[in-house]
């Protein structure tokens, strides 16, 4: 049976304690929520942590709140379940509640956490795997070894950020506040995110992200999120797309974001394809023309379960999807 | 190398019961049921989250007992397959099950029947969509899931015809 | 409960639905597989794996290993020497590896420790140093001619290069049978290797006595098997070794042979005198493997216009991994039971098995039959379009008939096919609807056939296939013992079945005690789908021997004729006056006291005219076959490549279904097992890694990926099985793969040469860019 490696683990009940606990052992303490992701990794001998700081019973870190004026507030620690079966979420972040819904199975939803959804570690075909198939392999730049597998010449990690939610939580310009030992800070979704294998975020070592802040839905919202997979469940994306855009009475679009999800290290706004869409009225040919930018600017390597060719393919045609989803008529 | 770790002695709420035991800090929930308990109903066959065999109910909600700490479980109420019968009489999934062949070689069986057990405290008339979303998560290599469907949604039918009759 | 007539001791238990006698154990989590087992002072061991795919091992140390507080004992290939095999004619494995390793994962030590942990990090301390040679990773690779450099992978063999295992037969004249054809299809398939991935995670317990006794409990389909290699390995008699199979959570094949774990629990059992546990994990599953082999098929077939078969010519070239396995058997059933489903005017196959460094390949439900069945039932199909012919019409038209011999030389008895193929077609409106679909809409339609139980043992004995004790207790309870091994399959509730019905009691009166060496009699194991047919038949034989002397007793009691006695409902009374009656507890005890302990034995051993007279004829032939026949409904994305199936409707000849409910299982598990092989199962690697050795990327298909499955059973009656009964566990599997492959290409228009049929080469078929698939002639091919 694989079994976790020793540590130590610190349930925490604040956000305070949590940070204290983190700055007191540096980068010998990992914080955890759901674990499904953490656990998972250190069985592997991802990560050996001293202490792990258990934020469960970190009760403020669960509320969730909507209202018209302010928006959507959400607690780190809420479960990816509740997200995607919660009405006000429903109804007005539809492509957040899709994108919860589609992450892995039902117990790693009602396990797994929106915090630890963004905090994912990053994803390859080449790391996520025991220490003795990374030995036999010789190792890679991401831990242990020296050279990427999947980008030969590359001197830094090409890991891919695989959180469903990610994209889209980009794609709702969302704000992100993270609680250090010396205070809070918050920083938007596009910031958050580093476009670095080796770290998929910018949260410091000692910094908890407790609350993510969606802005109100703007007028004429519409929003959508595609996921590719090889199995309707379980399965990480192969390539995710998000799309958020809003409208003006004459239906013409006011506002867009396409976001790509599970393509590099960090998602991807491809700032083209928005464009493309401001002002229009989401004709086909508009449509077209911003899948064709999607399809542009998404990269996809050899590290993933499904060639880069297929990935790279399978682009447009997500893009096309999510696109035509926005475009059709509010239901 | 230094020392194994030692023990920590705390009290788990499985079954309805509390038992106080020593178990490692980071010692999973399915390891402490299985290893320490001897509660050996609970099952693994991945340890990485990616099967369901492990499932158990913890603070009613199914988790993945490999990928819980037991250390995170402490007052909080622990169901595991052995709890599910009540006295000696099974449960309607259980009883389901054996009636229509919905466990072949078991294996998979008690993280089914858990998940099952919650579904069907949420709803005794789950569709076949809503049976297929909710149990996902469950890897079956035996059954092609086709009876074990139709046992969860024969369980709810028996259930409710015992609330209302 | 009063019964008359003639059949009134039939029907009450065989036939019926009941709940399976496992089953309550399983649904409330009692069962007791192999890694629940727990003792006191037991010791937990790992295996300390190859990290490269061929290489000669220098030197191993292990003292800073066995210094690790908590670490009792460590072994490697010196301590364990002897070399052993599935087959006698390749003994080529040891339980570590000695000189060289042969594949990633290969086991090169074996560490037990106070608890796993420390194994494991006491693993880590174990120095092995290698020099790496070059690794064979293809068939193309291991045909390659190694004259001028490189070094075989078993260098003893006398093949030439890497290969294993050559076969040729010819039946008929195969050049008039081409030349008498109106038309010749000719096409080349590669079918992808997959493994079983059984849910249960592979693990051995030992004990050793201080009287030497060793008791192993293994998660095996084959505790005879494991049992004669574990005396061999640990040069100890057979005769103080105890195996015993508990309950096995999933086989599927991938628990058929002796593997280090289990040699090395045992080793490590008598070696510390204290007790010892194995258990892999899911990674070193997909290492021990001995799953599908990948197989590069060309398939030649001549047809008249009629489409009446005049020759097949069927090449294969079979991937086998590190070592021998199964896989000579492996190389003839990939050309055996083709002429068993239909007729043909002559028949040529050859076959050619060959080492790579990949972990080593065997058998997996349907075994060696299943790739050459795909490719078959594929180009059938194109047969049936080009010729114009409906496709389920066209099968049922060239199909064996019952009571028949094929083509080389294999007895047929019953045979179901016909009903099968209707079903299915009727079911689905399955003429209405192919090649008429909307786009992206596809019906497609195959059948198989397969065996048994292989009516030849795997080592040369004259010895039953099965043997089975009935034994009566005074309390009127029955027990019957048999070495057979339930890995789900419904074993135990077979043999409970067959001695409740015989003796007319219920069936949870009768207990099982299968699976353990000590106390039951041989059963070679569950593969090859035998255990109904051949333990079943011992079942029977031994509870008819205990129901005559039950029956004489009762028959003086009651005086009448013993003939007129009937066992139903747990009394026997007389069949005329059916109010004369005496309890079974009673009868009984009165047999007892007349003829003392109340036992029965049987045994089981296959006819010996199943086949012909050839070299390799021992390989295919069986008392019976059974027959299915499948359609599945698809619907494909153009776009996305992606292939939904919505519908799989699969019919099976299993003779007599003794537990219906059980037979539908066993079609319903086969058919999601085929459309997870056909769509998304693989054995993939990058260099010599294997790329995705765990149960997120090994795809297997979820409840969402899987319609709900419509088992259709076909009631045969084979007068050679018990109570009629063929078979179900693995026949069922074969005619899925080709039929999705079908309905496929009647969705997309094209027809796509390779498994598993993921998105991608949806994509490939649909642009028209299929010629990477079509398969270059490798080296060795097209001599024959
Ligand atoms: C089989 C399987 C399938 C999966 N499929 C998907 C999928 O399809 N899509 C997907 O997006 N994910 C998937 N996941 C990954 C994971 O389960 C989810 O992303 C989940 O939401 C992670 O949340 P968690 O609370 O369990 O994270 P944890 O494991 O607790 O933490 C994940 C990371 O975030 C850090 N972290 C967690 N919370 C905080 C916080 N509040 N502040 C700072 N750091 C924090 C941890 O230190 C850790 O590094 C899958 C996992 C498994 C095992
Ligand atoms: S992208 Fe390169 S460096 Fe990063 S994990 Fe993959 S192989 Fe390693
Ligand atoms: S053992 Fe926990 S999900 Fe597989
Ligand atoms: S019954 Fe065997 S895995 Fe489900």
């Amino acid at each position: 049976m694989l079994r976790l490696p020793a540590f130590e683990f610190r349930p925490v009940r604040s956000v305070e304690d949590a940070a204290a606990l983190l700055s007191e052992y540096g980068s010998d303490a990992l914080p955890v929520a759901g674990g499904t992701d953490l656990y998972a990794n250190m069985k592997l001998g991802l990560f050996t942590p001293r202490v792990v700081v258990g934020l469960r019973s970190i009760a403020e870190l669960r509320r969730m709140h909507f209202d018209p004026a302010h928006g959507l507030r959400l607690g780190a620690l809420c479960s990816l379940d509740s997200i995607a079966r919660d009405p006000a979420v429903l109804l007005h972040y539809p492509a957040l509640a899709t994108a919860a819904a589609m992450v892995g199975t039902p117990e790693i939803r009602s396990m797994g956490t929106i915090g630890g959804n963004l905090c994912l570690e990053t994803r390859c075909t080449y790391y996520n795997q025991s220490a003795d198939w990374r030995k036999a392999l010789g190792y890679c730049l991401k831990r242990d070894g020296d050279l990427c597998r999947v980008a030969l010449h590359s001197p830094t990690c090409k890991a891919i950020n695989a959180s469903d939610t990610a994209p889209v939580m980009q794609a709702y310009d969302a704000r992100i506040s993270l609680v250090g030992p010396h205070g809070a800070r918050v920083v938007a979704a596009r910031d958050f995110f580093s476009n670095d294998g080796a770290h998929a975020t910018v949260r410091q070592s000692d910094e908890i992200l407790a609350e993510i802040a969606l802005p109100p839905p703007p007028r004429g919202a519409r929003s959508s999120y595609r996921k590719l997979r090889l199995r309707n469940a379980f399965d990480f994306p192969l390539l995710g797309v998000a799309v958020a855009v809003a409208t003006n009475e004459a239906g013409a679009c006011t506002q867009a974001r396409v976001l790509l999800g599970a393509v590099g290290s960090a998602p991807i706004e491809v700032e083209g394809a928005g464009a493309l869409l401001l002002g229009s009225h989401f004709a086909a040919a508009t449509l077209a023309d911003a899948a064709e930018e999607v399809f542009r600017a998404g990269k996809p390597l050899e590290n993933a379960n499904a060639s880069l060719l297929y990935r790279k393919r399978m682009l447009r045609v997500l893009a096309q999807r999510a696109l035509e989803d926005v475009a059709a008529p509010l239901r | 190398m230094s020392a194994a770790p030692s023990k920590m002695l705390a009290t788990l709420n499985v079954n309805g019961r509390d038992v106080t035991l020593a178990f490692l800090p980071h010692a999973t929930l399915l390891e402490v049921l299985r290893e320490e308990l001897r509660l050996t109903g609970t099952k693994h066959g991945c340890e990485l989250g990616q099967c369901g065999a492990c499932t158990v109910l913890v603070d009613g909600a199914p988790v993945l007992s490999c990928l819980t700490l037991a250390a995170d479980t402490i007052d909080r109420p622990i169901t595991s397959v052995e709890g599910i019968a009540v006295a000696d009489a099974l449960h309607p999934v259980q009883r389901a099950f054996l009636d229509l062949g919905a466990a072949q070689c078991g294996y998979c069986t008690p993280g089914f029947i858990v998940a099952a057990v919650h579904l069907l405290e949420r709803t005794t008339s789950p569709s076949e969509t809503e049976i297929r979303e909710a149990l996902a998560g469950h890897l079956c290599r035996c059954t092609g899931y086709t009876k074990i469907v139709e046992a969860v949604a024969l369980a709810g039918q028996r259930m409710r015809a015992t609330t209302h009759g | 409960m009063g019964n008359n007539g003639a059949r009134s001791t039939e029907g009450r238990v065989v036939g019926a639905a009941l709940p399976r006698i496992d089953g309550y154990a399983k649904v409330t989590g009692a069962a007791l597989f192999a890694d629940d087992m727990a003792f006191p002072r037991m010791l937990f061991g790992r295996l300390l794996r190859s990290p490269h795919a061929h290489a000669r091992i220098l030197s191993i140390d292990y003292e800073k290993a066995l210094r690790l507080p908590g670490v009792v004992a460590i072994a490697t290939g010196r301590d364990l020497p002897v070399r052993y095999g599935i087959l006698p004619s390749t003994q080529d494995e040891t339980v570590f590896a000695i000189e060289k390793v042969r594949y990633v994962g290969e086991p090169v030590a074996g560490i037990v420790a106070e608890d796993e942990r420390t194994a494991q990090r006491a693993a880590a301390l174990i120095e092995v140093r290698y020099e790496a040679l070059p690794s064979v990773m293809s068939i193309d690779d291991a045909l390659r001619d190694l004259t001028e450099n490189g070094e075989k992978i078993h260098p003893e063999s006398r093949k030439s290069n890497n290969v294993h295992k050559d076969v040729h037969l010819t039946f008929g004249d195969i050049e008039a049978g081409f030349a008498d054809a109106d038309r010749v299809f000719d096409d080349e398939y590669f079918f992808e290797g997959n493994t079983h991935a059984a849910l249960e995670e592979h693990s051995a317990v030992a004990i050793c006595g201080a009287d030497g006794k060793l008791t192993l409990w293994s998660s095996t389909q084959t505790p005879h098997y494991l049992h004669r290699v574990a005396a061999a390995v640990l040069e100890m008699p057979a005769s103080r070794i105890r195996i015993i199979a508990p309950p096995i959570g999933g086989g599927f094949g991938g628990k058929t042979e002796p593997v280090a774990h289990e040699l090395a629990a045992a080793y490590f059992a008598r070696a510390t005198g204290r007790p010892v546990k194995f258990t892999l994990t899911r990674e070193e599953i997909f290492y021990t493997h001995r799953g599908r082999h990948p197989v590069r098929i060309h398939l030649q077939t001549g047809v008249k216009n009629d489409g009446t078969i005049t020759a097949c010519r069927l090449q294969t070239w079979l991937d086998g991994g590190a070592f021998g396995s199964y896989g000579v058997a492996t190389t003839y059933y990939t050309g055996a039971l083709l002429p068993v489903t239909y007729k043909m005017g002559a028949y040529a196959f050859d076959g050619c098995r060959v080492y790579t460094n990949k972990p080593p390949c065997g058998p997996k439900r349907g075994h060696g039959t299943t790739q050459p069945r795909y490719a078959f039932e594929s180009q059938l199909d194109d047969i049936a379009n080009a010729l114009g012919l409906d496709a389920g019409a066209y099968r049922a038209a060239i199909a064996v008939v019952p009571y028949s011999r094929t083509i080389n030389h294999l007895r047929v008895t019953s045979c179901g096919i016909r009903e099968a193929l209707s079903a299915v077609a009727e079911r689905t409106d399955y003429g209405a609807k192919h090649g008429k679909l909307a786009p992206g809409r596809g019906i497609g339609l195959a059948a198989s056939a397969y065996l048994c139980g292989a009516g030849l043992p795997i080592y040369w004995n004259p010895m039953p296939h099965s043997g089975a004790v009935v034994k009566v207790d005074r309390g009127g309870g029955v027990t019957v013992f048999c070495g057979t091994s339930d890995c789900g399959q419904g074993s135990q509730n077979m043999l409970a079945a067959i001695v409740a019905e015989t003796l007319g009691v219920d069936i949870l009166d009768v207990s099982v005690c299968a699976g353990d060496t000590d106390l039951t009699p041989v059963d070679l194991g569950s593969y090859s789908s035998r255990v109904t047919f051949m333990a079943g038949n011992a079942a029977r034989s031994a509870a008819l021997e205990v129901r005559e002397r039950i029956a004489a007793a009762a028959a003086a009691e009651l005086g009448i004729a013993p003939e007129r006695c009937a066992f139903a409902s747990g009394r026997i009374f007389d069949r005329d006056e059916p109010d004369r009656a005496l309890a079974f507890v009673d009868a009984a005890r009165a047999a007892e006291a007349r003829c003392g302990t109340l036992v029965g034995v049987g045994s089981y051993t296959p006819p010996a005219d199943l086949h012909g007279d050839f070299k390799g004829s021992g390989v295919g032939p069986s008392p019976a076959y059974s027959y299915s026949a499948c359609v599945a409904e698809v619907e494909v994305d153009f776009e996305t490549g992606e292939v939904r199936v919505d519908r799989i409707v699969l019919a099976h000849d299993c003779g007599r279904a003794l537990n219906p409910s059980i037979v539908e299982g066993q079609i319903e598990g086969s058919a999601y097992m085929g459309m997870g092989e056909a769509l998304m199962e693989e054995s993939a690697f990058r260099d010599d890694l294997h790329r995705i050795p765990n149960l997120l990327d090994y795809k297997t298909p979820t409840m969402l990926d899987t319609p709900s499955i419509e088992a259709i059973v076909i009631e045969t009656e084979e007068l050679e099985g018990p109570y009629g009964a063929k078979e179900a566990g693995e026949g069922p599997l074969n005619p899925v793969i080709p039929a999705i492959a079908n309905a496929v290409a009647d969705a997309i228009g094209a027809r796509i040469f390779a498994t598993p049929i993921v998105p991608e080469r949806v994509l490939q078929a649909l642009d028209g860019t299929t010629g990477p698939l079509r398969l270059r002639a490798p080296v060795a091919a097209r001599t024959a």
